[in-house]
């Protein structure tokens, strides 16, 4: 299951993007295609993904590709799948979801519920760039606590988003006991890729959740996307995680968090926040912590 | 040697879903489409069919599962209801605009509020932008019969746009009649298996649903209305086609009824055509002048017949089972901008809904106004008939 990344081909089946520079949603979808091969069918919903590869009369897509309605990502690629198997397609193609974090846990969950239940051959990669950045950055339901967003503005009465918790896909898809989902980040290629590979080999409803940094959204230079991911990990904000044979498992844990402002601190989407910020955003983190390792310990 | 069987108009649609050899079925129940999909799921139970069946968990995603399995060249039917098709709205714009030729069944029910699970058609009118064909049956035999009918139509080369069979709620979906099933061979002759290019391919791979933005979106919509127009020609030469097959005919687009010479005729749509059809028979045995115009074909309207017919007749009242509150019952409005510059008299009567009767009585009085009218009389020109305050 190991990914060798001298091995890798050199072919991509993704170029010519019209993303903004340093889009994390391209960097996860590349790899991801780097692994699955041409030999996959891809749909999007209506989304940044969508809107920046898939405009006719161009496509920056080098697979079969197609765009659905919002809500529908799940239900659309359910229907490729067990369309394929009833026309009698190979049975190494891949169908492949990728959608945003709203066209995921808000508008497109009660599809992938579905899909999930039915336990359709399907990879559903949530690419997370915690706001709905299609339509100018408007909060969703994995939008962090205190993020400004259009939607969550700042003021002399909002600190920015009000939830303290994002909703955890991984969890929600892991109580549908599909055979696999795990949670990424673009940070760590070596461990998303292989993620990917699994999911490749397993057959019905697979879900990853990646994390992918937004500059523009976030407001940070483009050129550390990858780092500014990587410091959501090392500073407990984000973490990586399987669920698999009915079991949780983390794949890193980093041996102290870095303190969290070195991570809030890179983007502007944060710069309302001060000291006392930090600590409560730190404390709900520790909550988070300790709920998860005593739930996938 | 086709069989017959006692069945309801939905166990009938059943039979032309199983008779068109669909690839996959994805539905979510809903009153009064469930019986529809029941027959199906026995199909399969029975080992009497072995297409994919998708029993996804909302109307919504039926729709959406539908398209995805119609992007990979597969025949795709659904069938839903009401609130149900109202919820998969959305989907059926990027069905028909991406030009895959699905067939769905909408068994027609009156829309909330007030919630209601009895027949009109609010349903279907409030789809009537969404780029479907949209047909009418009359009967459970009509039903069979035009789902096999709208594969042919729908995935005609010129055509590739969704048709949606409309029954109504009760009325058919859940009355009893003795329905001709055809033989698979004979269904075999008339359609043959789905073949596109609109599909993907691994072998060329396909941009699909692809956005397209002002510069070339105009032309997409184009294409959209060319197509409709060459389904006007298509429902009519597959009418004439099945019925050359079966003996049974449903005259296209619409179906005149003692026309001929009548001074007095309604337009009915659904299946109140056939109780207006037992009306006539009755006022034609007492010498009067009445026809019968049955819409068969909402979306596309037969403009060009209604043109053709404005002066033929003295009145011509249409039947509506719902209404664009603010201006007129969804056909009479189509019927009278078809018919622009006609002498003849004309009125809408607003009937059935929520599953009202409309008890022969009511057609009756329908033709007397009209007659009313041709003497001079001054009729409101939309009417609710049969208010329980009259």
């Amino acid at each position: 299951m190991a990914v060798n990344l001298k091995n890798l081909p050199d072919e991509e089946l993704l170029y010519g993007v019209k993303t903004c520079q340093g889009c994390g949603v391209t960097l996860a979808a590349r790899l991801a295609l780097k692994v699955l091969g041409e030999r996959t069918c891809l749909a999007t919903p209506a989304c940044c993904f969508a809107a920046t590869t898939t405009v006719y009369p161009q496509s920056s897509i080098f697979v079969n590709n197609a765009i659905t309605a919002f809500p529908a990502l799940a239900s659309t690629i359910s229907g490729m799948a067990v369309a394929a198997e009833a026309l009698g397609w190979d049975e190494d193609i891949t169908f492949l979801g990728i959608a945003g974090d709203g066209g995921t846990v808000d508008i497109g969950l009660q599809a992938l519920s579905g899909a999930a239940e039915r336990n359709d051959n399907i990879i559903y990669i949530c690419v997370d760039n915690e706001a709905y950045m299609n339509t100018g950055n408007q909060r969703s339901g994995v939008t962090s606590y205190k993020a400004w967003t259009t939607t969550t503005p700042t003021g002399p009465c909002s600190k920015g988003e009000k939830n303290r918790f994002k909703k955890s896909l991984f969890e929600i898809m892991a109580a549908h006991r599909v055979p696999y989902t795990a949670t990424a980040s673009v940070a760590y290629p070596k461990d998303f890729m292989e993620k990917v590979e699994k999911a490749k080999n397993i057959k019905g409803c697979k879900v990853i959740h990646v994390m992918t940094p937004c500059p523009t959204g976030w407001g940070y230079d483009p050129a550390v996307t990858v780092r500014t991911a990587k410091l959501a990990v090392e500073c407990g904000l984000w973490y990586l995680a399987e669920f698999e044979n009915n079991e949780f498992k983390f794949n890193f844990v980093p041996k102290e968090f870095k303190p969290v402002e070195e991570y809030l601190k890179l983007q502007r989407r944060f710069r309302h926040l001060d000291e006392s910020d930090y600590r409560e955003i730190e404390a709900n983190r520790d909550i988070e912590w300790n709920r998860m390792r005593k739930r996938f310990a | 040697m086709s069989k017959k069987a006692f069945l309801s108009a939905n166990e009938a649609a059943a039979y032309g879903v199983k008779l068109s050899k669909p690839h996959v079925v994805s539905a979510y129940p809903i009153t009064p489409q469930t019986t529809l999909v029941e027959k199906i799921a026995d199909f399969l139970a029975n080992g009497e069919a072995d297409f994919k069946y998708m029993m996804v968990e909302s109307e919504h995603s039926a729709m959406a599962s539908a398209l995805g399995a119609s992007l990979m060249g597969a025949r795709t039917f659904t069938a839903s209801s009401s609130q149900g098709l109202l919820y998969m709205c959305e989907m059926l714009s990027y069905v028909s605009g991406s030009r895959n030729p699905i067939v769905m069944v909408d068994a027609n029910r009156s829309i909330a509020t007030p919630w209601n699970i009895f027949g009109d058609q609010r349903d279907a009118m409030a789809m009537r932008d969404s780029g479907w064909i949209m047909l009418f049956v009359e009967s459970g035999q009509e039903a069979l019969d035009t789902v096999i009918q709208a594969y042919k139509i729908a995935e005609d080369p010129e055509v590739m746009t969704p048709v949606m069979v409309n029954i109504d709620g009760f009325t058919l979906t859940h009355t009893y009649d003795m329905v001709e099933i055809p033989e698979q061979e004979e269904v075999d002759s008339f359609l043959p298996p789905y073949n596109t290019t609109n599909k993907m391919d691994m072998k060329n791979p396909k941009t699909l649903c692809q956005s397209v933005g002002p510069d070339f979106h105009t032309e997409g919509r184009y294409l959209q209305q060319k197509a409709f127009e060459a389904a006007k020609r298509k429902i009519v030469s597959v009418n004439d086609e099945y019925a050359k097959l079966t003996g049974r005919s449903y005259g296209g687009l619409i179906e005149e009824y003692r026309c001929d010479d009548a001074e007095v005729v309604l337009v009915a749509t659904g299946s109140v055509a056939g109780t207006v059809r037992a009306v006539v028979d009755e006022m034609r045995e007492a010498g009067k002048k009445v026809g019968l115009i049955k819409l068969r074909s909402f979306r596309p309207f037969p403009k060009e017949y209604f043109e053709s017919v404005k002066d033929k007749f003295k009145a011509i009242g249409v039947i509506d089972k719902s209404i664009s509150f603010g201006y007129d019952g969804t056909v009479f409005s189509e019927v009278k901008s078809a018919m622009y510059g006609s002498s003849a008299k004309m009125a809408n009567y607003i009937v059935g809904l929520g599953g009202r009767d409309i008890p022969k009585k009511m057609l009756e009085d329908m033709y007397n106004k009209l007659f009313g009218m041709v003497s001079g009389k001054n009729e409101a020109e939309v009417q609710f008939l049969g208010m329980r305050w009259e």
